[in-house]
């Protein structure tokens, strides 16, 4: 926030911060910005629910990121998520019971090119197939 | 920094570069950094290092045809690798200057002597973490010129007269808009890159911007100049972190060199860059709601006019520009706008950069001039739909685009021409299907994203997307009938017509370009509830075949 000066617009980037320090928001951080930067808490709440980027959920210790955009959905992004939905019993943007395991799905990540794309940790893997994701499933598990 | 110290460090860096007998590029774009081009550029180093020849290993960015990664290039005698991986390092060395390594070579002629490269001339050829590379291959001589030989008015002129029109989508020209935002009244206006690559399946911009950063700057400052700005913003996503770290060492390096900052290259010019992060929103890349998010708002949208070259970011007047339209300017500045009309067609000039993906053997970047058959596009660059299949449809324009099927692939690329067709030329994305995808399928995949992109402003797109979705579903999953479809008809029309912005006044187009085109098959997913392609599962068949689907 020193770095931005406090300036109110600075919302978006300070949010990113805090998520990228904690891993996600809560109620007290975002309580904590909104009072900082003296914006309403209904706009800095309001951001924080607008965007897709910012989760309020606390995120697995690893996290799996299939890639739903459209070269991905061509080349069967689908199939991918419903294999990891079966294996984990959860639903896409869940996280497993014990906080093992968070499974996303993205709107891009720009490598379209060897699609269909997973971030496992925030690795970029192209060509997944659906043994491939859940074998690093099974890693994680065992973990 | 003047021009003369430009060319200074131009001389050097060609002076540094003669020392080595050989160039090694290695291209560590995403796709192939994640099939290894890190190691491989560490063991090339290494073998380098160890060998008596005089090499130079250079890491660079995209070079386009990303389905053959990891590439390098060696220069001077242009050879392309592909494939390449650590354990070729060796030989890659120890043949050069030689015959190069047989099962290495990568014979692309016929996808590149289509292309045609102006927004990508440096990709492949420079560090982008070296703004010297940058400035060796011509970077900001554009801009200094300018400065001290050209009126704001020249510079104007001077892109009015290339024809270049907006790389975002729309295809609004690019010279008008500048003209305008440089008559509107006001002591402080702003340049705005749109850098928000929300369309799934498309990833020039953050090619570009993660290949040739400077690029872009250089872009932004003329426009400066000529509009009278001297603060830029930079919109990119957060999605794209390597884009971001890019971009903030090319605006401490540039600044560092004096090409940002206060009272530039001796002139009264003041121009500086921050950047700003998206936060994954589709509707973010429309130009009033990107404002709202720069601004430290919710992303959405407001009625035009006031458009923001009049009144923008806080209220001033804002110039919004894509970052390939940006990227365009710096080689127009040079040429000369002459240079850039001459090439295109008619009423659409210059190149395009298409995002090449799907079910093509060579995915990846290409550029192409304005006016080339999508065919040439399909067939010989990108070689094909591979593994037997037959092509059915190429997609561009992301969810604002449509389905563009076989019997339309001899119409040349324009914003017109596409438009004509159901389409858009949108910001590059191009995807081709084959015949193992399901038109219909395809059409709910858009709705369904546009649907939780919508921002929920305006009804139509809130509500209509979601019926649309609701409907398409339907009929994907075979219990959808005729009424269903004509209700669907009635609905794009009204979203098309009565939405606020750009997401839901396009919002309906996949569903009717593969209503144009490919209306047998909702017709066999309604009659005869049967999916073409095999790809939706239907729930009114008998059940015996339900049981083996489970199975």
């Amino acid at each position: 926030m020193r770095k931005n000066g406090f300036a109110r617009r600075a919302l978006i980037e300070t949010l990113h911060t805090v998520q990228s320090s904690f891993g996600y928001l809560d109620d007290d951080s975002i309580r904590f910005v909104a009072m900082s930067l003296r914006v309403p808490l209904s706009q800095a709440y309001g951001v924080a629910t607008f965007y897709h980027y910012f989760t309020m959920k606390p995120p697995g210790k690893h996290t799996v990121t299939v890639c739903a955009g459209t070269a991905c959905y061509i080349k069967g992004a689908d199939k991918l998520i419903a294999a990891a939905e079966k294996r984990l019993g959860i639903a896409q943007g869940q996280t497993t019971a014990d906080g093992q395991i968070s499974l996303m799905t993205a709107r891009c990540v720009g490598a379209c090119s060897r699609a269909p794309v997973a971030l496992c940790d925030g690795e970029v893997v192209g060509e997944m197939t659906r043994d491939q994701v859940l074998e690093q499933l099974e890693r994680w598990i065992v973990e | 920094m003047t021009i003369e110290e430009l060319e200074l460090i131009a001389k050097n860096v060609k002076q540094e570069n003669d020392k080595y007998d050989y160039e090694v590029n290695v291209c560590m774009d995403l796709a192939c950094a994640s099939q290894g081009a890190g190691a491989l550029k560490d063991a090339l180093v290494k073998a380098a290092e160890t060998s008596e020849k005089k090499v130079l290993v250079r890491r660079t960015g995209c070079m386009g045809p990303c389905s053959h990664g990891p590439l390098v290039r060696l220069d001077p005698d242009e050879t392309l690798y592909h494939h390449v991986h650590a354990e070729s390092a060796e030989a890659i060395v120890k043949n050069l200057g030689e015959a190069p390594v047989p099962e290495l070579q990568c014979d692309l002629n016929e996808h590149f002597d289509k292309q045609v490269r102006v927004v990508l001339e440096n990709a492949g050829y420079i560090d982008p973490e070296k703004i010297d590379d940058y400035i060796a291959r011509d970077g900001y001589k554009a801009l200094l010129t300018m400065l001290v030989e050209m009126t704001p008015n020249g510079v104007v002129h001077r892109i009015t007269e290339s024809g270049l029109r907006g790389r975002g989508g729309g295809g609004y020209p690019t010279g008008l808009k500048w003209s305008t935002v440089a008559k509107a009244n006001g002591d402080v206006k702003y340049v705005v890159c749109n850098g928000d690559e929300g369309d799934p399946g498309a990833f020039m911009d953050r090619s570009v911007m993660e290949g040739d950063p400077h690029r872009v700057i250089e872009g932004m400052a003329i426009a400066g100049y000529a509009v009278g700005a001297s603060k830029g913003f930079i919109y990119v996503r957060a999605e794209y972190p390597v884009a971001v770290s890019r971009l903030t060492t090319a605006l401490r390096e540039a600044r560092r060199h004096g090409l940002l900052g206060n009272n530039i290259a001796n002139t009264p010019f003041n121009f500086d860059v921050e950047i700003r992060l998206g936060a994954g929103a589709f509707v973010c890349g429309e130009e009033t709601a990107l404002i709202a998010s720069i601004e430290g708002r919710r992303g959405t949208p407001k009625p035009r006019p006031p458009y923001p070259a009049a009144s923008g970011l806080w209220g001033k007047p804002t110039l919004i520009n894509n970052v390939e339209t940006f990227a365009n300017i710096a080689p127009i500045m040079r040429n000369g706008g002459k240079w850039f009309f001459n090439m295109g067609s008619e009423r659409s000039k210059g190149t395009k950069v298409f995002a090449l993906t799907g079910k093509i053997a060579n995915t990846g970047l290409v550029e192409v001039p304005m006016g080339i058959k999508l065919r040439e596009i399909i067939e010989e660059i990108g070689g094909g739909v591979p593994g037997g299949h037959k092509f059915k449809a190429v997609q561009t324009g992301g969810p604002s685009g449509g389905c563009i099927p076989e019997e339309m692939l001899d119409v040349g690329v324009s914003y017109d021409a596409l438009l004509k067709m159901g389409s858009i030329m949108g910001s590059g994305g191009m995807i081709v299907m084959d015949d193992t995808s399901c038109m219909v399928n395809v059409a709910r995949y858009f709705i369904e994203f546009c649907m939780t992109e919508s921002c929920g402003k305006c009804i139509p797109c809130r509500a209509g997307t979601a019926q649309m979705f609701t409907l398409l579903t339907r009929i994907c999953n075979g219990t959808g009938t005729l009424d269903d479809l004509a209700l669907l008809e009635d609905l794009c029309s009204t979203v098309k017509e009565t939405s606020l912005c750009g997401l839901g006044q396009t919002a309906p187009n996949p569903v009717l370009s593969t209503l144009k085109y490919f209306r047998d098959e909702y017709m066999e997913h309604i009659l005869h509830k049967r999916c073409p392609a095999g790809v939706c599962q239907m729930e009114a068949v008998n059940s015996a075949t339900s049981i083996e689907v489970m199975a």
